[in-house]
């Protein structure tokens, strides 16, 4: 707001202190990870390197570790590109080209990123198994990547909506394809929104768990969230085990989170699904 | 037809991914609602008409199940609209470098893995002398079996309240400045600003999170499964969705009923159609689709 509260500090104890729960959760991660034992968020313990045991040996009959790492990172990056790539050419023809059915389809693109997608889950896993996909990384990656498709035609319509057709205009002109326009001056006029899709379908696809639960079934294509959530699918679950684990997984993301915070704060404002 | 050669060749890998994922999944559900499809007659399913859903009515337990959807949906709503508002008001009454540092840290719950968000949650709710929670509140029992419910519902609460927050603090800020100011001068409050002139301008926002969220709250499962998997104990926390998934895809009950799950879902996705036709006139549709600049194809 643009006057300040008089009283604004006290405003600031007080939301501060409705965070503190949050700030509670990442403590309890980091401490319980490293300490060999952990009451509540204070250390009764050495720190126990052996929490972390998980990335020189195999846990159990699980995977070495090294594998849902590599199959994570790979259906990160790959949803990614195929969601960013897809979705700006998709993008790019509703905000640029004009053909029958246009707004038809730019009314579909808007009803399905508001479209809870998770009920179509046992239609999906149906699908698959139709397609033989099932069970490997390859249809994990397309669903995700379709399922992300709505909110990234959305997002990247609005950047290409926002550029102005002059440019475009010299360019056919001179005798430029639409192919070249796009890709020699439109796309890279978008960077930002290339961008923030790119980070919000990569943290969304690491963190994924839901798809490849129903989706997956043999080890060698687990990815992190599955290799997690065996540590705490459990009958006794060794919380500093899972902690170590899940600090683990979640690095790259509280990384990114400590580096580009406002960054994150944009990208996240820009009309995603709660 | 060479005119849109363009337009097709761009839209052609979204159109697929969307046919392939969204459109067929839609008609799939519906179809292998009207099928008795399980384990047992995974090879010849049989066309069985309103057969699963004659069921569902019978199941004496569906009751339960709605009352436990209504609680879920219900609570978690109110908590993230709630929390979104009071945060949102919150930290736009700050300093404008604390309150990005505010609203930054609520950033956190949701783009963490949710399965790492799931653990520390189990972590915070163990039994003493572990558990933090059990800490604080002197108890000595694990605070997920003792209330499963209200874990649920902030573990969910928390995710959920950034949504809000993010919203409803761009909503503030392009509230025009002179209302602040002309509300300054009239010597109100700045309580009485926030009641006069920001709340009744956030009806919208309100009114689209509450929209929004409702449906995606209906469908979502993802924490319950996570946290108590419907339990603990019978049916203590299990929703519609879970119930679906679970009837079809998992072998908690022995025999996976396809079918019945189906039917289930396809309720919601019925839902889900009808109250996102109904966004498009909802929300200004028209002034979303002007016709592009450049008509040479």
């Amino acid at each position: 707001m643009p006057l300040l509260p008089p009283r604004w500090r006290l405003v600031l104890v007080v939301v501060a202190a409705l965070s503190l729960p949050v700030v509670a959760g990442i403590l309890w991660l980091f401490l319980t990870g490293s300490f060999g034992e952990v009451h509540g968020l204070v250390p009764r313990g050495p720190l126990a390197l052996t929490n972390w045991r998980f990335l020189w040996e195999s846990i159990g009959n699980r995977p070495p570790v090294y594998i849902p790492l590599l199959n994570s990172m790979a259906f990160a990056v790959v949803v990614a590109a195929v969601v960013v790539t897809v979705a700006s050419m998709a993008a790019y023809a509703i905000s640029r080209l004009s053909f029958p059915g246009r707004s038809m389809y730019l009314g579909l693109v808007l009803m399905l990123h508001a479209f809870p997608a998770v009920s179509l889950l046992i239609a999906i896993f149906y699908i698959l198994r139709r397609l033989g996909l099932f069970d490997t990384l390859t249809g994990v990656i397309l669903v995700k990547a379709s399922l992300d498709l709505p909110l990234g035609i959305w997002l990247m319509k609005g950047f290409f909506d926002a550029l102005s057709w002059e440019m475009e205009m010299a360019g056919l002109v001179d005798g430029m394809s639409r192919w070249t326009l796009y890709w020699k001056i439109a796309l890279p006029l978008v960077r930002p929104g290339v961008l923030a899709l790119g980070t919000f379908s990569l943290l969304s696809a690491w963190g994924e768990f839901i798809l490849p639960f129903t989706l997956i079934v043999s080890t060698r294509s687990w990815t992190m969230a599955l290799y997690l959530q065996s540590f705490i699918g459990e009958v006794f679950t060794d919380y500093r085990l899972a902690a170590a684990v899940g600090l683990f997984y979640a690095l790259p993301v509280l990384g990114l989170f400590v580096l580009g915070q406002r960054y994150l704060l944009n990208v996240y404002s820009g009309g995603v699904k709660g | 037809m060479r005119r849109y050669s363009a337009p097709f060749l761009f839209l052609l890998p979204a159109t697929l991914l969307i046919a392939l994922f969204f459109v067929a999944p839609v008609v799939t559900t519906l179809y292998l609602s009207l099928t008795d499809l399980s384990t047992i007659t995974f090879r010849h399913p049989r066309w069985i008409g309103l057969g699963n859903y004659a069921s569902l009515l019978r199941d004496p337990f569906i009751g339960k199940i709605l009352v436990n959807t209504a609680h879920y949906v219900g609570f978690t709503l109110l908590f993230n609209v709630g929390m979104g508002l009071l945060l949102a008001l919150l930290s736009s009454s700050v300093r404008e470098r604390y309150g990005n540092q505010i609203r930054a840290v609520w950033l956190l719950p949701r783009i963490l893995p949710p399965v790492v968000y799931v653990v520390i949650w189990q972590g915070l709710s163990r039994e003493a002398p572990y558990g933090l929670i059990s800490d604080l509140a002197g108890t000595t029992r694990n605070w997920i079996t003792a209330r499963p419910w209200d874990v649920i519902i902030l573990a969910n609460g928390l995710v959920g309240a950034s949504f809000g927050m993010l919203l409803f603090t761009a909503a503030i800020r392009a509230i025009p400045p002179d209302l602040f100011y002309a509300s300054a001068v009239d010597g109100a409050t700045t309580v009485q600003t926030v009641r006069r002139v920001v709340l009744p301008l956030l009806r919208w926002p309100i009114l689209f999170v509450t929209a929004y969220q409702t449906l995606s709250l209906l469908t979502s499962f993802e924490y319950i499964l996570l946290l108590t998997n419907g339990g603990p104990g019978f049916y203590t926390t299990t929703v519609w969705s879970l119930h679906a998934y679970q009837l079809a895809l998992s072998n908690y009950f022995g025999n996976v009923q396809f079918g019945l799950g189906a039917a289930m879902a396809a309720l919601l996705v019925v839902i889900g159609v009808v109250v996102t036709s109904f966004y498009l006139r909802l929300f200004n549709f028209r002034a979303l689709v002007g016709e592009p600049k450049v008509e040479v194809n």
